[in-house]
């Protein structure tokens, strides 16, 4: 598969979850662990372009997908822009959620280009953030979508 | 205890054929996972009961909304984001559209898929009372052929199905012949998203002259499968809607239903609400007479 933008072969069993080949086998611990059953984000992923958990992905079937995790998202020591909003906006406390949340409004904003605060409370709706952090994390995500990051 | 991966066998067959060859094979033996949504979190908790799996998740065969000028035919495979985003289903199965949306999140949406929500048979699924009051059928495969059944025979028990061992549940088709009906869903949860619903309820009716001609109700986790309310459905039809209606609807309802008490809510709750849900949507028929 390619993982952020590289070719990665790994041996794993056809149903290690997605989520654990990533941060056990490829070192890629940005992807976190929250609930383990997809209720809660932590672990979102574009798999083919598409939001994921990927606590729920069998390793097989991500067998030949192009993978992008949150540590592919900046460019060298350039932040993507959504990172630079998070930043500037305060929007992380503990940040658990917070690469599940950046990927969520990623998938977002490559649909939905100027989201209204109902279509972005929808696009992270499958994110927890259980330090509640919400308000900060709608004002990132409607910043970037602005253009309005200083990066 | 945490599932072994080592302990699981997985294939991802290329074809249709290839699957049902399998389960031809060793009938239920092979559990097939789509996009893994149910069975995962199942998995992942060490209470998965088989040990071979079977992903059908990409086969492009069952990833098809096909529409004529008779049905729509729905793939299994198709995913609750593919329905919200296809133009007819949003547009002539407007509840099917909406139930895809108050699945889980964006996430779970884009991986969770109709056939699964089927074959799974939750009482709570909420896409499974919309495909009850459309009256879908379903098209299930096997090796052996093809059959078609009505969807509302399909749940024979808590989590009991028609679905035969080397089955597979292969596409569902509604009749596009909803023209001057009134639809109404709701679910009632802790939250829209990523919270399983108390309780469901969708609903169709057709009024001529201020009378129900046509009267279609079905619900959701208020026993132990999702249940067209036949008795309600009867004791509203041939009716005009005023309060007296409203107090039979609300009696019969209760009646009809076997709710439980459990994590989500209690019976008595489940009761209420749907007996509500009733009353708003025959409120917002034309020509209700309510006068509380």
């Amino acid at each position: 598969m390619s993982v952020n933008g590289v070719t990665r072969t790994v041996r794993a069993y056809p149903m290690a979850r997605l989520l654990d080949v990533l941060r056990e086998e490829l070192d890629l611990t940005g992807t976190k662990e929250g609930c383990g059953e997809g209720e809660c984000g932590s672990c979102s992923i574009l798999m083919n372009g598409v939001l994921v958990n990927s606590c729920l992905i069998p390793a097989l079937q991500a067998r030949g997908t192009i993978i992008l995790t949150i540590e592919g998202l900046a460019h060298d020591d350039r932040l993507h822009p959504l990172q630079q909003a998070f930043l500037e906006c305060g929007a992380a406390q503990c940040g658990i959620c917070t690469p599940g949340m950046i990927l969520a409004a990623v998938h977002l904003l490559k649909n939905t280009r100027r989201p209204s605060l109902e279509e972005i409370r929808e696009g992270l709706s499958g994110n927890l953030c259980r330090c509640t952090g919400y308000l900060q994390i709608f004002e990132a995500v409607t910043k970037a979508s602005r253009n309005e990051v200083v990066s | 205890m945490r599932a072994n991966p080592a302990d699981y066998e997985l294939v991802v067959p290329e074809t249709l054929q290839e699957v049902l060859r399998l389960q031809s094979s060793e009938p239920g033996s092979w559990l097939p996972i789509a996009g893994g949504t149910d069975v995962m979190v199942l998995y992942a908790a060490g209470k998965l009961h088989s040990r071979k799996l079977v992903s059908i998740s990409g086969l492009r065969e069952l990833r098809n909304i096909e529409v004529t000028s008779a049905e729509a035919r729905i793939g299994a495979g198709c995913t609750y984001t593919d329905l919200r985003q296809h133009s007819v289903i949003a547009k002539e199965f407007p509840l099917l559209a909406r139930a895809g949306a108050w699945t889980g999140g964006i996430a779970n949406q884009n991986r969770g898929t109709l056939g699964g929500n089927i074959a799974n048979a939750s009482p709570a699924g909420d896409s499974l009372p919309v495909l009850l009051v459309y009256d879908a059928d379903l098209i299930l495969v096997s090796a052996r052929g093809e059959r078609r059944i009505p969807y509302r025979t399909f749940h024979t028990g808590y989590k009991k199905t028609l679905l035969a061992p080397d089955e597979l549940i292969h596409s569902i088709s509604i009749s596009r012949n909803l023209q001057g009906y009134i639809s109404y869903a709701k679910k009632v949860g802790a939250r829209n998203a990523q919270a399983i619903s108390k309780v469901f309820l969708a609903a169709m009716a057709r009024i001529s002259n201020t009378m129900i001609e046509d009267v279609r109700l079905a619900a959701g986790s208020v026993g132990p499968i999702p249940m067209r309310l036949a008795k309600t459905e009867r004791a509203l039809v041939g009716r005009t809607i005023d309060d007296s209606l409203l107090e039979i609807a609300g009696e019969v309802v209760a009646k009809e239903i076997q709710p439980i008490d459990d994590i989500r809510s209690t019976a008595n709750y489940r009761t209420m609400v749907l007996q509500n849900l009733l009353g708003e949507f025959l409120r917002g028929l034309p020509g209700a007479r309510i006068a509380s």
